[in-house]
């Protein structure tokens, strides 16, 4: 078996396998962007009352191709006056970052030996924030370019929006590499594995609790001093992310580049067809992968507890990919929550918010995160 | 007299949102539960679910033409409803009824009998002055089509609708 045997060399090992993982990511993230867009309709209908889209397919399920298909259908119309190369730049400029950050998501621990995650990089986190303010130029880019007011406005609050979010997102996670001491996502989501989830932490490895409660393999279930203390600035990081989150992925009420209610569509305005529809594809990618980030760096990643993870079989490697799309499907959903239930920020509010209250604290954070460490250590 | 109003005085923790937030989300979140287990009740849903028996008697739908109990179109042609139609949605071609016919007395007859729906506003007064009780306005109210012609109801349309009336009709009714 000659045939086999190549396949199984390390180098081409490495090779397929990713490109496997690739292919298969994009796919369940392309359909979950699909499905988010259904789930959007519907939750916004059921929160207004209403029952949403119903009469393609049951329950509206095959509403996402038929959009689709009338998408790829539609005239792609282009303005006189625009500058073309910009103007057609711009939507895979929104695009494609929202999808490098599935890069370096754990999405799995392991199956059959193989690690869930595309690149296992070393500076994971910092690849994250690196690419996912990329998608900003997309949207200014488009802006710019319409040679509209609209869009212009949209592009300008755009930007106005990415520098007082930016350092808030950044400043609130520097708390978890101080605890899990690493920028490797993996590692961060096996640290949470062994001493609970960053906003959970209910079970621990060494000793010292408060009060415990022995398991089988070994970790202890309960509470312990260190982690109870910790557990207060990563409730702060927490909310601080997941709010720059909802900014950095323009969702309401931080949707000041779209508003529609005030610049007719914001910055696609200009845009039709299948153009239009990779900044709608686009603003729900970079909510999955914003979720995953969330859920990897906060909920455990594909972690639950007691539950193995895939080095006892595929069948617990499988679970662990379960796990984490139905944690990212939950943050989703608060996600589309929020966006039915509060109104839309005003540029200045937003840009006091960013830049009074979540910097300060976020820095505050890191303060007494590293008090924390200190007194623990001594 | 000028009337002031009081800013009411927020509290540090009402200044900061989070109870409004929570407040709102909890509203939401109550609507979108009652709706997953279908306890809210939603709108009629049109096309699957009609009002068509709720309609009241004298509901003022498409104009049809009646046939009365012999088998008899009860329109003699003498083209009272086209005068007085505000649209002039209504056409009549009269045509003289033959000798031999059993109801040659009646003298004339609709050869052809055009309502042009697009135009028809279901005013009724082509009902309210037919002395003939020939035409009347139904409970047929979707009508559609996808060309103009098709929208244009002929003699035999206006009579598969109408279908027969027997006797005389009180038809003046004060709602109508």
């Amino acid at each position: 078996m000659p045939s086999l045997d190549l396949f199984l060399q390390p180098e081409i090992f490495l090779v397929w396998t990713s490109a496997l993982k690739t292919l298969v990511i994009l796919g369940v993230v392309l359909t979950m962007v699909a499905y988010s867009v259904w789930a959007e309709r519907k939750v916004s209908a059921f929160i207004q009352d209403r029952i949403g889209p119903n009469r393609v397919g049951w329950a509206g399920l095959i509403q996402p191709i038929a959009d689709g298909v009338k998408l790829l259908l539609k005239e792609n119309f282009v303005p006189g006056g625009v500058n073309k190369f910009f103007f057609s730049i711009a939507p895979s400029l929104a695009m494609i970052p929202a999808i490098l950050v599935l890069a370096v998501l754990p999405f799995g621990s392991s199956l059959f030996g193989v690690p869930m995650v595309i690149a296992n990089l070393d500076i994971g986190v910092l690849w994250v924030f690196a690419v996912s303010s990329l998608g900003v130029y997309g949207i200014v880019l488009a802006g710019w370019s319409s040679n509209s007011k609209y869009p212009f406005l949209g592009g300008i609050r755009s930007s106005s929006q990415m520098i007082s979010y930016e350092l808030s997102l950044g400043l609130s996670v520097v708390p978890v590499f101080m605890i899990t001491g690493t920028l490797n996502l993996g590692e961060i989501v096996q640290y949470q594995v062994d001493n609970g989830w960053m906003v959970f932490p209910a079970w621990f490895q060494s000793g010292g609790g408060l009060l415990e409660i022995t398991t089988d393999n070994g970790s202890m279930f309960g509470l312990n001093l260190g982690q109870s203390l910790l557990w207060i600035p990563m409730m702060v990081s927490f909310v601080i992310f997941l709010i720059a989150m909802f900014a950095e992925t323009n969702r309401v009420p931080f949707d000041l580049p779209e508003a529609e209610q005030e610049l007719v569509g914001g910055y696609h305005t200009e845009y039709s067809s299948m153009r239009f529809a990779l900044f709608f594809l686009g603003e729900y990618a970079a909510m999955i992968a914003g979720a995953g980030v969330i859920v990897t760096l906060f909920l455990g990643g594909w972690s639950l507890p007691f539950i193995p993870d895939g080095s006892q079989g595929w069948f617990w490697g499988l679970v662990n990919i379960g796990t984490f799309f139905a944690k990212v499907a939950a943050i989703i959903f608060f996600f589309l929550w929020v966006r039915w239930t509060l109104p839309r920020f005003r540029f200045d509010q937003l840009m006091k918010l960013g830049w009074y209250v979540f910097f300060e604290v976020a820095l505050l954070n890191i303060f007494l995160t590293a008090g924390i460490l200190a007194y623990l250590q001594s | 007299m000028a009337t002031i109003v009081q800013r009411p005085k927020l509290s540090l923790l009402e200044r900061s949102y989070f109870p409004a937030i929570l407040g709102g989300l909890w509203i939401t979140i109550k609507h979108f539960i009652k709706m997953l287990f279908g306890q809210t009740k939603v709108t009629m849903q049109y096309p699957e679910q009609k009002w068509d028996s709720a309609m009241p008697e004298w509901y003022r739908g498409a104009p049809t033409l009646v046939k009365d109990e012999h088998d008899r179109e009860r329109c003699v042609a003498c083209q009272l409803c086209e005068f007085i139609c505000p649209p002039r949605a209504i056409t009549i071609k009269p045509g003289e009824l033959p000798g031999d016919n059993r109801w040659s007395k009646v003298e004339k007859y609709p050869e052809k009998f055009d309502i042009d729906m697009i135009r028809c506003i279901y005013c009724g007064l082509c009902e309210e002055v037919c002395p003939e009780q020939a035409i009347f306005l139904r409970k047929d109210y979707s009508i559609t089509g996808l060309t103009r012609s098709e929208m244009v109801h002929d003699k035999e349309k206006l009579y598969e609708l109408g279908g027969v009336m027997h006797g005389l009709v009180h038809k003046w009714n004060e709602k109508k």
